[in-house]
């Protein structure tokens, strides 16, 4: 035996990382994005059939999608009712926020977690509740009878962002601002609100996805006045056979892209102007 | 502020002048929205199950002696506990290469599974339709191969509802297991294998420990979840796989039984906030509520 010795540690680098480790986790990566990223090559083949892998190159799908009037009206309907959810539960939860982040008062940790609980209630049981609920005002099939049951189901998730904030702001920049003779008033417009600002989008943007993509509570109370994009998507995929539905799941998916990187700009400010002290 | 004022006596100015009323009155508006549009439609649904329309235990006697709901039952808890262990043995070895991974490496994983957690759940579910029908990709793909003569059945089964809840449910596993993993030092293992201690001995003696704190999380999280999930075994379940919420929905929809789907609805909504409490109890409700401090 010649040449050197491999030098032998006991020990290995806690950041080493070995091939089978590697293969499992690409392979659940993989898991987690390629059946979604299968239906964009499916979504320029035929608007008859879906056919794996796609024989032809179109944008037929596309086409039908956006000159189909009902499919029109399902997102229309679904871009209405996310904007209105998301105006209504951020205001709240931007309020909600601010007490319960620099605020002390009795029941504080009870308040929170019933502002938080609407996020693990089971949407099929809310679902039958909103249609007992909203039928007593006949409000089944209207697009507010939809925004009264997402508010409350968004508000979780606008509250998140919004109080993680508010948690990193330095209020002493309040403190300048009052002593330099502001009000608490224009303090908090001119001063707290640019500085939460991404933050709070951030939080308009969660309750704005959650909406869109709700589809168990619509189920219920949609009827056929207010059908929304998911609805309608669930009743094809269930009921019918509809070519077109992986042009929609791409444009969903850039939909998801887009949300993704808009949140990760909104971050990248918000810690921007967090660190200007 | 006098002391021996008793609150029926305070005068509105003085009331005023507590900060925390003042904050008080910012989340009452929150408040006054849940208990009106969220706490009163949920606690009409529990009363509904009980009152019929006087006061009868009916619908609750018939759910737990029908044998039919019974099984309905044992297969959501086993269907949920069965997607809680994959989501969370996927979420875990992610979570375990994330922590490990070279920044470039960690961002692009990362962005993956962040975007597939962002990606609509109907669109999610409907491409596993695609990939896992009758002449869907995976069998085109084996019959191409020759590796089998017949499709494989692997829609509307048990397999189905688990791969697709699975596909769901990995980032509510990852991300808590990857936040406890970030803040745990890795030296410590350095220091157990320094001592002696096999690689493997160190996982499950000193790594695999820490971060028991983010498996509960999760996975407490995803069972709750799963326990009320409806969209996944609607789509990608046959009949045996429907779960509870799917025969709630089937009783008012299709047989119009408003008290009895109140009743599930009821055992349903006591379960989950049951295993909640329990969650708020031992682990702390921070690491859901991605620490919101209470």
């Amino acid at each position: 035996m010649t040449g050197k010795p491999k030098r032998k540690t006991n020990w290995h680098d806690p950041l080493h990382i070995g091939w089978p480790l590697w293969v499992v986790s690409g392979s659940a990566v993989f898991f987690l994005l390629v059946p979604v990223l299968l239906l964009v090559p499916l979504s320029f083949g035929s608007a008859e059939i879906i056919q794996f892998p796609p024989t032809k190159f179109c944008l037929d799908q596309y086409r039908k999608f956006f000159s189909h009037p009902a499919w029109q009206s399902a997102v229309l309907n679904s871009l209405q009712v996310s904007a209105l959810t998301s105006i209504a539960s951020t205001t709240l939860a931007l309020l909600a926020s601010i007490a319960l982040v620099w605020g002390k008062f009795r029941a504080k940790s009870l308040i929170t977690g019933f502002i938080l609980s609407p996020m693990i209630v089971p949407l099929i049981v809310l679902g039958l509740a909103y249609y007992v609920f909203l039928a007593k005002f006949g409000l089944i099939g209207t697009k507010l009878g939809l925004v009264i049951a997402y508010t409350p189901l968004t508000l979780p998730f606008a509250v998140l962002p919004i109080s993680a904030t508010l948690r990193g702001f330095d209020r002493s920049l309040e403190n300048a601002a009052l002593n330099l003779g502001a009000n608490r008033f224009q303090t908090f417009l001119k001063v707290t609100i640019p500085i939460i600002r991404p933050g709070v989008i951030t939080g308009a943007l969660f309750a704005f996805m959650i909406a869109f993509d709700e589809v168990v509570i619509a189920l219920f109370i949609c009827g056929s006045t207010a059908v929304t994009l998911p609805k309608k998507m669930w009743d094809v995929i269930r009921y019918e056979i509809e070519p077109m539905l992986p042009a929609i799941s791409t444009l969903l998916l850039l939909l998801a892209v887009f949300f993704l990187v808009s949140v990760g700009l909104l971050q990248r400010r918000l810690t921007k102007r967090m660190e200007i002290r | 502020m006098d002391m021996q004022t008793n609150s029926f006596t305070l005068n509105r100015a003085s009331l005023w002048q507590r900060p925390g009323f003042r904050y008080f009155l910012l989340v009452t508006p929150a408040l006054v929205a849940l208990l009106l549009l969220f706490a009163y439609p949920l606690s009409r649904i529990l009363i509904k199950s009980f009152f019929n329309p006087g006061f009868t235990l009916k619908e609750y006697v018939y759910f737990f002696t029908s044998p039919l709901y019974i099984r309905v039952m044992w297969i959501t808890i086993e269907l949920s506990l069965l997607t809680t262990l994959t989501s969370l043995v996927i979420g875990y070895i992610l979570a375990y290469v994330l922590r490990r991974a070279r920044p470039g490496i960690r961002n692009v994983f990362l962005m993956a599974i962040m975007l597939s957690f962002m990606i609509s759940l109907l669109v999610r579910n409907y491409s596993w339709i695609i990939v896992l029908e009758r002449n869907g990709v995976v069998n085109i793909v084996l019959r191409y191969f020759g590796l089998i003569d017949h499709p494989l059945r692997l829609l509307h089964n048990k397999f189905g509802v688990v791969v697709g809840m699975t596909h769901i449910f990995v980032p509510y596993i990852a991300f808590p297991v990857y936040s406890v993993m970030m803040g745990m030092d890795l030296n410590l293992e350095k220091a157990a294998q320094n001592l002696g201690a096999s690689r493997w001995q160190t996982f499950w003696r000193v790594s695999f420990p820490l971060s028991l704190p983010g498996i509960g999380a999760g996975s407490l999280l995803v069972f709750i979840m799963a326990l009320g999930f409806f969209i996944t075994p609607a789509l990608l379940g046959g009949r045996k796989e429907q779960m509870l919420s799917n025969l709630i929905q089937i009783q008012v929809v299709d047989l119009l039984n408003w008290p009895f789907a109140s009743a599930m609805s009821t055992i349903l909504l006591i379960v989950t906030l049951f295993i909640f409490f329990i969650y708020n109890r031992y682990l702390g409700t921070e690491r859901l509520w991605g620490g919101v401090k209470t």
